[in-house]
C-alpha cells in the first residue's frame, strides 16, 4: 500500500483512514460508482484521480456521509459514515467542490462561524493570514472570485483541526501561485499528521502530493500505486535522436536490449521505444561511437502519469 | 513538532464545540444574515409597520366592522408579522440555503440536524419578538386598546407558538422540496395573497360567507381571527384552535417525510 514516510506515527496493522469496498451508487439508472474498492493509509496524502463523471465526488461524498452505498461497504477511521456521522463530523475536514457559504455572509465571518462549531479550532486571523485571504476578509461570499471562495472552502475544511481531509478538487480555478500555496499547505498538513483524501484531475496535482494515486473511470478503480510506479508501469518510455540519415538501425537493434524497437520515422530521426535505462543509453551511446556517427540531439522522454492515464482510459483528463 | 515554517499548528485536534455554543452561534449567524438582507427586513418589518400605520386610517378604503379601525387592525397585523417571518422569511431562507450547499457544509460540520433546526427556531422567535415589541408599541401609540388583559396577552403567546408552527412548517415544506427560485416564488406569492384575502387583517364576518368558510379553514384566517377575538376580550374560538392544530401535525409530518437537505 502507500510508501508513507514516518512522519506521523503509522502503525503497522493501524486501521485503513478510509476503507471502500465494493461501493456502488446508482442515481436513477445511471451507475455512477460501479463496484469500486480503495483504502487509505493513515498520515498519508491519497488522489483519486480521473476525468469528469468518472465517480470521484460520489465516492469522496459517499465517504462523507453524505449518502448511504447501495451496495458494498465504506469504514472512515474505522466507523460507519452514516450511522457514526456525529462521531465522524468533528474529526473530518471536508472542502466540498462548490458552494457551502451564505451568499450574504463576509469570509471571515463564515471561517468564524466554522471555528465555534469546533472545540479546538485554528486561530482564525494566523489561518487568514496563512491563506493569504486578509485582502476580502470583508467581501461577502457572493462578491468572491472562483478562486477566492475556493481558498474559503478549504480553510473552512481546515480550521477544526480534522485528523482526516476530504478534499474534492481543491485547487480548480486557482491561479499558479494559489495553487502552488495549496499544495504547500497539504504538504504541511499532511507533515503535522493529517491524512487527506483529494480528489483532482490535474495530473501534476496527484504526481506532485500524493503517497497513493487511485485512477478511477467509469465508477471504478482502474489503477493504483504511487505515483512513479503508475507512471512506470505503463508501455516503454522512448528516446529521440537525429543524425545523419540512414543508420543501420537493424544491426543497433541489435546491440540494444533485445525488446527494444528502433526506427528511423522521417530520415535521420530516430526514435528508440524500450524500457529506457542508463545501460540502454550508454549502449546506444557506443553503438554510434563505433559506427563514427555524432548524434545531434538526443531526448529522453520519460512517460508521465498524463500518459499512463491516456492509455488507461482512452481519455483526456479535462 | 517538526519546525514549523508559519505559527499555525496543523497537528490534529479535532472535537465539537459544546452543544449550546453551537446553537448559539448558529442562532446569532442566522439572525446576523436575516437582519443583513435588505429584502428579509422589507417583509417581516417595514410592510408590517407601513400597513399598520395606514391601516389605521382604513376606513374610508374598506368597511373592517363595527368597532374601532385600530383594534381590527393591529391584531391583524401581529397576524401578518407571524406569517412573513415563520412562513415567507423561513422558506426562502431554507431555499437558497439549500441551495448554494449551505446545509451541507454545515453537515459535514459538527453541528446536528437538530442544532440546525433549533437554530432556525431560535432566529425565527427572536425576529418575532422584535416584529411583536414594536408593532404592538406603533399599535399603542396610534390609539390600540387592547381588552382581556393578561389573559389576552397568553392567549396570543399560545396562538402564535401555533401559527408559527404552522406556518414554519409549511415554509420548510416548500423550502425542502422546490427549488430554491420556486420557493421564492410560491412563498412571496402565498404571502401577497394571504396578506390581501386571507382572513388576516379583515375580519372573517366582513366576507361572503361562501369565502368565510373556506378562510376559517386556512392558518391565516384561524391565526388572524384567533387574534382580534383574543384582544376583543371574547378569546380564541376552539375552531381556530384545532385548525393551527391540524395544520401544523399535517404540515410538519410532511416535512419530516420529503425535506431534502441537498
Amino acid at each position: 500500500m502507500g510508501v508513507s514516510e514516518p512522519s506521523g506515527t503509522p502503525v503497522v496493522g493501524e486501521v485503513p483512514a478510509v476503507d471502500v469496498r465494493d461501493l456502488a451508487m446508482r442515481y436513477g439508472d445511471v451507475t455512477a460508482v460501479d463496484g469500486l474498492t480503495l483504502t487509505v493509509a493513515p498520515h498519508t496524502v491519497t488522489s483519486i484521480l480521473g476525468p469528469n463523471g468518472a465517480g470521484k465526488t460520489t465516492t469522496i461524498e459517499t465517504c462523507e456521509g453524505f449518502r448511504s452505498p447501495h451496495a458494498g461497504s465504506v469504514r472512515v477511521l474505522g466507523l460507519d459514515p452514516v450511522a457514526d456521522a456525529h462521531l465522524l463530523r468533528p474529526r473530518v475536514g471536508v472542502m466540498l467542490q462548490s458552494g457551502g457559504a451564505w451568499s450574504g455572509a463576509r469570509s471571515r465571518e463564515m471561517l468564524q462561524h466554522i471555528a465555534s462549531l469546533h472545540a479546538h479550532p485554528l486561530d482564525v486571523d494566523l489561518l487568514i493570514e496563512r491563506l493569504d485571504m486578509g485582502s476580502y476578509g470583508t467581501t461577502p461570499y457572493r462578491r468572491l472570485s472562483g478562486g477566492q471562495q475556493q481558498r474559503l472552502s478549504l480553510a473552512m475544511a481546515i480550521v477544526g483541526r480534522p485528523e482526516l481531509l476530504f478534499l474534492d478538487e481543491p485547487t480548480a480555478g486557482l491561479d499558479p501561485a494559489a495553487r502552488r500555496s495549496t499544495w504547500e499547505l497539504i504538504a504541511e498538513l499532511r507533515s503535522s499528521g493529517v491524512t487527506i483524501v483529494l480528489t483532482t484531475h490535474f495530473m501534476d496535482e496527484a504526481e506532485a502530493l500524493s503517497d497513493q494515486v487511485h485512477i478511477v473511470d467509469g465508477g471504478r478503480v482502474i489503477a493504483s500505486g504511487t505515483p512513479q510506479m503508475l507512471a512506470a508501469s505503463g508501455s516503454e518510455n522512448t528516446v529521440r535522436f537525429t543524425a545523419s540519415p540512414g543508420l543501420d538501425v537493424v544491426d543497433l537493434m541489435r546491440a540494444l536490449p533485445h525488446d527494444t524497437k528502433v526506427d528511423e520515422v522521417t530520415p535521420g530521426a530516430y526514435v528508440v521505444a524500450g524500457a529506457v535505462d542508463p545501460q540502454l543509453l550508454a549502449t546506444l551511446a557506443t553503438w554510434c561511437a563505433s559506427q563514427g556517427v555524432l548524434t545531434e540531439s538526443l531526448l529522453v522522454e520519460r512517460q508521465t502519469l498524463e500518459d499512463r492515464f491516456l492509455e488507461l482510459t482512452g481519455k483526456a483528463l479535462r | 513538532m517538526s519546525p514549523a515554517p508559519t505559527r499555525l499548528d496543523l497537528s490534529p485536534r479535532p472535537g465539537a464545540a459544546p452543544r449550546a455554543a453551537m446553537l448559539r452561534a448558529q442562532t446569532a449567524m442566522e439572525l446576523r444574515l436575516q437582519t443583513r438582507n435588505a429584502e428579509q427586513v422589507l417583509i417581516t418589518m417595514v410592510i408590517p409597520l407601513v400597513l399598520l400605520v395606514l391601516g389605521s386610517q382604513a376606513t374610508a378604503v374598506v368597511d373592517l366592522g363595527p368597532g374601532r379601525t385600530i383594534d381590527i387592525i393591529t391584531p391583524g397585523i401581529l397576524a401578518l408579522a407571524v406569517l412573513s417571518t415563520s412562513f415567507t422569511s423561513l422558506a426562502i431562507a431554507t431555499g437558497f440555503e439549500r441551495r448554494y450547499g449551505i446545509i451541507k457544509r454545515l453537515g459535514a460540520s459538527p453541528l446536528p440536524r437538530w442544532g440546525l433546526m433549533f437554530g432556525k427556531i431560535g432566529a425565527v422567535v427572536a425576529i418575532e419578538v422584535v416584529q411583536l415589541t414594536v408593532l404592538s408599541c406603533v399599535g399603542l401609540a396610534l390609539g390600540w386598546q387592547p381588552h382581556g388583559g393578561f389573559t389576552a396577552v397568553l392567549q396570543m403567546l399560545a396562538l402564535i407558538v401555533l401559527g408559527t408552527a404552522a406556518f414554519g412548517s409549511l415554509g420548510l415544506l416548500i423550502a425542502g422540496t422546490l427549488r430554491a427560485e420556486a420557493t421564492l416564488a410560491v412563498a412571496n406569492l402565498v404571502y401577497v395573497l394571504l396578506l390581501v384575502g386571507g382572513g388576516l387583517l379583515v375580519p372573517l364576518s366582513r366576507y361572503p360567507e361562501a369565502a368565510r368558510h373556506v378562510l376559517e379553514l386556512l392558518p391565516s384566517g384561524a391565526l388572524g381571527q384567533g387574534l382580534r377575538d383574543s384582544f376583543a376580550g371574547n378569546g380564541p374560538s376552539a375552531f381556530a384552535t384545532v385548525v393551527l392544530l391540524i395544520w401544523t401535525v399535517c404540515a410538519s409530518l410532511l416535512v419530516s417525510r420529503t425535506f431534502k437537505w441537498e
